[in-house]
């Protein structure tokens, strides 16, 4: 039951993924990078990381995903075209080659932080609001103070920097 | 569901996440491409959450998922700005300081 | 793998959802007698007695009409966009418990759909997600009015989804929990117990999610993305026939889940204004049933209320509701939120 469902989300996660990266219509890249948002919270539910998971559907695919497409409607720019020098058969091999490469170094240097064959069984505490809740505000107090700072600089940044007229 | 099964799928992610930033010529493509670079950090952070059972990975995912909300917003209203100037959001044509 | 409550709940789901798509058709009646009444004229009064089969009707004439795509309109996600509005308005309502632990067939059951750790939570994300059926039926219609009605809708949706989050924690406070099934629990007693009153101390909490949800669902006052005179049908000016009604459903079930979200915050749910103790009734199906009633008798009338206020109110323009979204309510929210933390920091709820 576990794996099928893994396996339905890799498949999701990385469909969606290369939608992203391939597509040329750019509304169509973010809607299907929000389908990815949420194969990635379906991921957190499998690790019964509850909260997270919930938080990823808000935030990153409620939110920040409408934000941009918002700005992607607005603007309402034409289809990437065709590069002028579009990559030929060398090019794009050698390309995914490399991106083999990546991944296989990348993930030879992550295989070797774990020698687990599966996950522990979670604590029943595990991924609860109350559980992060208090990590945040007990130990990273000021981390939490300090990225509320960096909100609102962000914001009032994103509004002066959007302006027509200062 | 192994750990290294999710840890592939987050690098594999990764991978495609950088392959879009390298590839993508409009602007808000590419923050998009970041975007997916950013998830795959954030579910390596859950797996090994999970894997030591500690409540920490997961307060760190939540710093950079506000992050990203912080990034994402700057980066638009930069594309914005960008846009006004230029009409096109293609960064092939951001070339005002080649030689 | 706990078949059992697997079976449990994908019965309880079925229930559910035909429950809600009754409501629809329960509703549009409603809607068109109450509006009649309200305006001097009699409403649908031909088909049945009192007009009662008129949603039947409305059903087959949606079944039937031609199903239109325009040729510019991007299909997968013109297609899409309805599936996704019903879809998200659906989910939401998953968290909301209609009833108190009762015992069929020996088996104990609890009559809500999803009670997981995050609780309400789940509820906002499902409500999160509704913005993209709006979103993708404005883009992929390739219309102008289309375009500007589903960005003014989501603008909308996304500026108030803050004032109706905000709204939530003050409850959550008052509280303790994030768990719906908990938050009823809390409200049991007399009616002066609900969190409304002085259970919680809620009232402003109230009317800012009372106000909240009827922006969120795009009724009026604030339905100016979807109003005739102005941008033709907004969103959904491309769509007719069956995708035309699941946006209609997705809409009233929107409506619902608002309501009931509402009661089971602020009103005590499913629990009867005076504890049952005081009339003699023991745990059993008579009082189970009665709760039930209590909880569909509270969300009915905030549906009333609904179609009460959107024949009886004028319009929001545009500016006007965002100022009203981002200046008015969003502060309150946020005064409303400090007041209940120095409430519960002082031991007074």
């Amino acid at each position: 039951m576990e794996l099928s469902a893994f396996v339905v989300l890799t498949v999701l996660a990385i469909v969606s993924a290369m939608v992203v990266i391939l597509h040329r219509n750019q509304v169509v890249a973010a809607l299907s990078l929000a389908a990815n948002l949420v194969s990635i919270a379906g991921f957190y539910l499998l690790l019964h990381a509850q909260f997270l998971a919930l938080l990823q559907v808000i935030v990153y695919a409620g939110a920040i995903m409408v934000l941009i497409l918002f700005v992607l409607m607005l603007l309402n720019l034409p289809e990437e075209s065709r590069r002028a020098r579009a990559p030929g058969p060398i090019q794009a091999g050698l390309g995914v080659v490399l991106a083999a490469v990546f991944v296989a170094v990348m993930g030879w240097a992550v295989f070797g932080a774990t020698e687990a064959s599966a996950f522990p069984r979670p604590s029943p505490a595990f991924g609860t609001v109350a559980s992060v809740g208090t990590v945040l505000f007990r130990d990273y107090f000021y981390a939490f103070e300090a990225i509320s700072l960096l909100l609102v600089v962000a914001m009032v940044g994103a509004v002066l920097l959007a302006k027509r007229r200062l | 569901m192994t750990p290294q099964g999710i840890l592939l799928v987050s690098v594999v992610l990764f991978a495609l996440g950088v392959v879009g930033v390298l590839t993508r010529r409009g602007a808000i493509t590419i923050l998009m491409s970041v975007e997916i670079m950013l998830n795959a950090a954030n579910l390596a952070f859950i797996a090994f959450s999970r894997q030591f059972d500690h409540p920490d990975g997961q307060v760190y995912a939540f710093f950079i998922m506000t992050l990203a909300a912080a990034e994402a917003a700057v980066g638009l209203a930069i594309v914005i700005a960008l846009f006004r100037l230029r009409e096109s959001t293609d960064v092939d044509e951001l070339n005002l300081m080649k030689w | 793998m706990d078949w059992e409550l697997l079976a449990i709940t994908c019965i309880e789901i079925v229930v559910i959802v035909n429950v809600l798509l009754v409501g629809v058709s329960v509703m549009t009646w409603i809607e068109r007698r109450l509006s009649g009444v309200m305006q001097f004229r009699w409403g649908p009064n031909r088909v049945g007695p009192l007009g009662l089969f008129q949603p039947l009707a409305d059903g087959i004439k949606f079944l039937m009409k031609e199903d239109m795509i325009p040729q510019e309109a991007y299909k997968p996600i013109f297609i899409l966009a309805p599936a996704l509005a019903m879809i998200t308005s659906v989910t939401a309502f998953s968290i909301v418990p209609y009833g108190p632990t009762v015992e069929i067939f020996g088996r104990t059951v609890d009559l809500v759909i999803l009670d997981m750790d995050g609780g309400i939570l789940f509820g906002l994300a499902a409500t999160s997600l509704g913005v993209y059926g709006i979103v993708c039926a404005g883009w992929a219609s390739r219309s102008k009015y289309s375009l500007m009605g589903g960005l003014r809708s989501s603008a909308q949706m996304v500026s108030y989804e803050l004032a109706l989050g905000l709204s939530v924690i003050g409850v959550i406070l008052a509280a303790g929990t994030l768990r719906p099934v908990a938050i009823v629990e809390q409200q049991a007693g007399w009616f002066w117990n609900w969190n409304v009153l002085a259970g919680g101390w809620q009232l402003l909490g109230f009317l800012i999610f009372l106000i909240a949800g009827y922006a969120e669902t795009n009724r009026l006052p604030f339905d100016l993305p979807e109003a005739e005179s102005e941008l033709v049908a907004g969103y959904h000016t491309e769509y007719s026939a069956m995708k035309f009604s699941m946006f209609f459903m997705a809409e009233y079930i929107a409506m619902i889940t608002a309501s009931s979200l509402l009661v089971t915050l602020f009103l005590g749910g499913w629990q009867l204004p005076f504890p049952p103790e005081v009339v003699g009734l023991e745990p059993g199906w008579l009082l189970w049933s009665l709760q039930i009633l209590s909880f569909v008798a509270k969300v009915g009338f905030f549906m009333v209320l609904y179609v009460w206020v959107r024949w009886t109110l004028p319009r929001f323009r545009y500016d006007q509701l965002m100022n009203l979204g981002w200046k008015r309510l969003f502060p309150l929210a946020l005064l409303n939120v400090v007041v209940t933390g120095l409430l519960v920091a002082f031991d007074v709820i």
